[in-house]
């Protein structure tokens, strides 16, 4: 009795400012989760929708103050150093907040389409998105696994959401499983990484290991390379990513969208924090092996998208090629990399979203319609439509005057700046390679062979999100300075 | 130094006239008319520019309407343009193949697409040709893919896509080294320098490097622009690409984009890398001499006139590759002369052989014969076009392909020896050509073609004035030339070029 009255619990100090953000959307999450459960009648999708849209708004609210407050005095952690409040972790919010909110208005019309009742898809795309802004904000490795394993079961679950189509639970218990085995192998490393350095927080094992030479430093090493193949799994990195085409073809292609959008924002920014932020040091030891995983998944992401026919399935294999080109940024190890990492995903979330929005309407009322052939003359029946997923693709091809010209050109300068010459070279060409399918794509878009086809009807939601990928497209592809920009000052204070 | 806006206006009017074209596309027959209002208000502006040129403006080298802006300082990403005597000639070119291509071949089938699409491209190249920053030319010649690419894609022939994504696929994999290049050499001069990153063309030629690095750049550079060229082996994409492509984009692509290539070898790959091309000028000089003779040979064999023309452009832009890599300053002045006399040239045969195209619906050798009798001005005006490209003494291509022997001779003998081959075999393939397609008796449907109308002569006016005018009288362009190449050679070979 005398042990418990002297201990005290030590609450550590809160900045609530800086868990705004997750808070708000773990807070609307349980809001429709209570409401669907307690209201008499069902929670309408209007409803679900409305809130999910005011949650994101919210906090991009949030980001105007976060980001003057840290303008102000300077980054700052909280919660006993586990959560990080920088420009980073701003911009990464912002992202996350804007991808949610188109992928939500996505899945608005798409429920109705497919009478879908009630807000289940809101309430797990709200809280899978908390996990990943948990993640884009976690200076703590458990925090990281926190926000990973939020952000995967509710994933987990949405992928299965479709059950009309066997498929889609057959995607569900793969991503399950895998995911849970990439998982476990993520807290594996979380322990080895502890038990070399002592500590899980990032800060601290960067203090550790720049103060003190690490002489066996196997354990460390083997916890480094833990951490990387579960950051590799979540990202669809080669060779970890043979569950992502399944997957993106068995979901439901609101939630395709979303993995391809939230999932790589959280995840890449918890590794640039593991890597860059705690493991800078070790550089030289994690940087080969990268090289090796850049040039896979830039690679195989491109030559094997050549031979798909379910648009899907090539979408998945072209974002595993994308996921290259962010990883590229990441190999580079420097300020200029991380910004140039962060462009890249902050740029491709939008437009990935508006991509599988169009795919959703092609998709058509049963969401099975994914061959290429369905898309044979789209923009001659419908030129906006067409014209717009034509932009999309040549923005993911890296056309100039499209964003995805200056965020392939940001990561290559990066690496190019870091001395790796080859390794830009060869992801170039793969996106040269990657060039072919998108082409064969919108070639198809403008074939004039079946321009009797029928007419897709485009709901207001839908079609203006993909107005919102093709301005953000071709605006930012004009004019990338200010994002540029921000990009720079956001990772100006990421170091350490 | 003349106001910058001029050519603000070169690369803005032609993409205003397509969004123009793109909204008034339901009405009949009027983006048409706006675009060759479009390209007749970019070929005034062209003129202009070119009369108003000043090569000896103070401090600028021999650029004039120079301006620059910084518009992302973490990109190094700027807009800077200027003209000098080495691009005031394409820009001129690239006005007109805007206008004789929307002329002389109208295409009504979606013709606001089409316009709209060639209006871009026009605005695309023109800000290639001006630009004054590495990372802008890049852009801008990486863009001009887009526009070929939906034009080929949409009026070309049965061929088409295939044509299109080999076409798109070959140019992107080249400028892939380009890019690479572009970014390496950016960052050298800024770890050398303040720090600043910074593209601008007159900045990065004063980059200091090893003769391995030149040598790599150079290689990096040079694959890009041989393949847009396309010099041999990097030029099995053009044969197909011109064949398939409608008349309008034959006519932009080997006219006008291929030019691209050799004035991208002149200015950056051999402006920026001087160290690099005692080792590399054998290399490329050979390259050369091979496209020469084998872009003849195959044009002897080819069986149709598009494809001819598809060769024979391999061969002269061959010549133009031997002239601005020997370091002679003539040779390098007739280099820049024939960019823009076989561009005139090309558009004249590409012309002609649309107007048979639509009146005989093939373009293949076999199916014409005779057509000298129905239609005796098509057959002089070819006639004209053809000597031209021959060599003939008083036309446009004698004086360019003599500028560019001389310079040879003077500086790699046996290379021009062996080049000078391949103008006795374009005078072989052209006239056996001309022979079996005009020459002989006209049956059937070859008997029944009307001669070319009223508009169809008029369109080709400009371009037998250009081959005549500049066959006589060169000395006006070659004023204009001269100072800029001085300038380059000085830059690129101050003591001399070493034979």
């Amino acid at each position: 009795m005398n042990l418990l009255a002297t201990t005290t619990l030590v609450v550590p100090s809160i900045h609530y400012l800086a868990l705004l953000p997750v808070l708000t959307f773990f807070g609307a999450s349980l809001v429709l989760l209570l409401m669907s459960a307690l209201v008499n009648t069902k929670v309408t999708i209007n409803w679900a929708t409305g809130i999910t849209v005011a949650t994101a708004i919210a906090t991009l609210v949030y980001a105007f103050f976060q980001w003057s407050y840290i303008a102000h005095h300077g980054s700052t952690t909280t919660v006993a150093h586990a959560i990080v409040l920088d420009g980073f972790s701003v911009i990464g919010n912002v992202v996350i907040a804007v991808s949610l909110l188109l992928s939500a208005l996505v899945a608005h019309d798409w429920a109705k389409r497919e009478r879908v009742a009630g807000a289940d898809f809101h309430i797990l795309a709200l809280a899978s998105s908390a996990g990943a802004l948990l993640m884009v904000q976690a200076n703590d490795l458990i925090v990281i696994f926190l926000g990973l394993e939020i952000l995967s079961i509710g994933l987990y679950v949405l992928v299965g959401f479709d059950r009309h189509r066997a498929t889609s639970a057959e995607a569900a218990l793969k991503y399950f499983l895998l995911g849970g085995f990439a998982s476990a192998i993520f807290i594996y490393g979380a322990a080895l990484v502890y038990g070399a350095t002592g500590s899980t927080n990032l800060s601290s094992i960067s203090y550790f290991l720049g103060n003190n030479v690490v002489l066996r430093p196997g354990l460390l090493y083997a916890g480094g390379a833990l951490l990387l193949i579960g950051f590799a799994f979540k990202v669809a990195a080669v060779p970890f990513h043979a569950w992502s085409p399944d997957v993106y073809e068995g979901a439901p292609t609101p939630v395709t969208g979303v993995m391809a959008s939230i999932v790589k924002v959280g995840a890449f920014a918890a590794l640039l924090r593991v890597l860059i932020s705690a493991l800078g040091t070790q550089l030289d030891t994690w940087r080969p092996i990268l090289f090796v995983l850049v040039i896979l998944t830039c690679v195989v992401g491109a030559s094997v998208a050549l031979v798909q026919r379910n648009v899907k399935r090539l979408l998945a294999y072209s974002s595993i090629n994308q996921a290259g080109f962010m990883l590229l940024g990441v190999w580079s190890g420097s300020a200029r990399g991380v910004a140039s990492t962060l462009f890249y995903v902050m740029t491709y979330a939008p437009v990935v979203v508006a991509t599988f929005a169009v795919v959703t309407l092609i998709g058509g009322t049963g969401d099975d319609l994914h061959s290429i052939d369905h898309y044979r003359g789209l923009a001659r029946r419908q030129p906006w439509l067409g014209g717009a997923l034509a932009v999309l693709l040549f923005s993911q091809l890296g056309a100039p005057l499209t964003v995805g010209f200056y965020a392939k050109y940001s990561v290559l300068a990066a690496t190019i700046d870091s001395g790796g010459g080859a390794l830009a070279l060869v992801a170039i060409l793969s996106a040269a390679i990657a060039a072919f399918f998108y082409l064969r794509w919108i070639l198809a878009l403008y074939a004039d062979d079946d321009v009797e086809g029928t007419r897709v009807h485009v709901p207001l939601f839908t079609g203006k999100v993909v107005a919102v990928g093709v301005i953000v497209a071709i605006l930012f592809g004009v004019w990338p300075g200010p994002l540029a920009t921000w990009c720079q000052h956001a990772t100006m204070l990421f170091l350490p | 130094m003349h106001s910058s806006i001029y050519l603000l206006l070169l690369i803005v009017v032609p993409l205003a006239g397509a969004l123009a074209a793109a909204l008034v596309r339901k009405v009949q027959g009027l983006a048409y008319a706006l675009g060759v209002g479009t390209a007749l208000v970019e070929m005034a502006l062209a003129l202009i520019v070119a009369f108003l040129y000043n090569p000896h403006v103070k401090n600028a080298q021999t650029y004039d309407f120079v301006t620059r802006h910084v518009l992302s300082a973490p990109f190094g990403l700027a807009y800077d343009v200027a003209v000098d005597g080495i691009s005031l000639l394409m820009v001129v070119l690239t006005a007109l193949v805007l206008l004789l291509a929307l002329l002389g071949s109208r295409d009504k089938r979606r013709e606001a697409a089409f316009v709209g699409w060639l209006l871009a491209l026009t605005s695309f190249t023109m800000a290639s040709f001006l630009s004054h920053d590495v990372l802008e030319f890049f852009i801008f010649f990486e863009l001009t893919l887009v526009p070929s690419y939906f034009i080929i894609a949409g009026w070309g022939g049965a061929q088409r896509a295939k044509a299109a994504l080999k076409f798109f696929i070959y140019t992107f994999s080249g400028s892939a080294f380009l890019l690479i290049g572009i970014l390496y050499l950016g960052f050298a001069h800024q770890h050398q320098t303040t720090g600043v990153l910074t593209f601008s063309y007159s900045a990065l030629q004063s980059t200091g490097m090893t003769h391995s690095t030149a040598v790599w750049l150079f290689i990096a550079f040079a694959i890009a622009f041989a393949v847009k060229s396309p010099i041999w082996p990097f030029h099995t994409w053009s044969p197909i690409t011109y064949a398939e492509a409608p008349t309008g984009g034959s006519i932009e692509l080997s006219a006008l984009l291929a030019k691209l290539g050799s004035y991208g070898l002149l200015r950056f790959a051999v402006g920026l890398f001087p160290l690099a091309l005692p080792t590399m000028r054998p290399i490329v000089l050979t390259l050369a001499v091979i496209s020469i003779l084998y872009g003849s040979l195959i044009a002897c064999a080819t069986p149709d006139l598009k494809r001819l023309v598809a060769y024979s452009s391999v061969a002269q832009l061959g010549f133009i590759t031997l002239g601005i890599m020997t370091g002679s300053k003539i040779a390098m002045v007739g280099a820049v002369l024939l960019m823009f006399n076989h561009g005139v040239i090309t558009i004249g045969f590409f012309l002609i052989i649309g107007f048979i195209e639509r009146r005989r619906g093939s373009y293949q050798i076999k199916d014409l014969t005779g057509l000298q009798g129905p239609a005796p001005v098509m057959a002089a005006l070819f006639t004209i076009v053809m000597m031209a490209s021959i060599g003939l003494p008083g036309l446009s291509g004698f004086v360019s392909e003599y500028l560019i022997l001389i310079g040879t001779f003077g500086t790699h003998a046996w290379w021009g020896a062996i080049a000078t081959t391949g103008v006795l075999a374009a005078a072989a393939y052209l006239l056996w050509a001309y022979q079996r397609v005009f020459h002989g008796r006209a049956e059937g449907a070859n008997a029944s073609i009307t001669d070319l109308n009223f508009k169809e002569r008029w369109v080709l006016v400009p371009v037998v004035v250009l081959i005549l005018a500049l066959g006589v009288f060169p000395k006006p362009v070659l004023d204009r030339i001269s100072p800029s190449v001085q300038v380059l050679i000085h830059h690129v070979a101050p003591a001399g070029v070493n034979k």
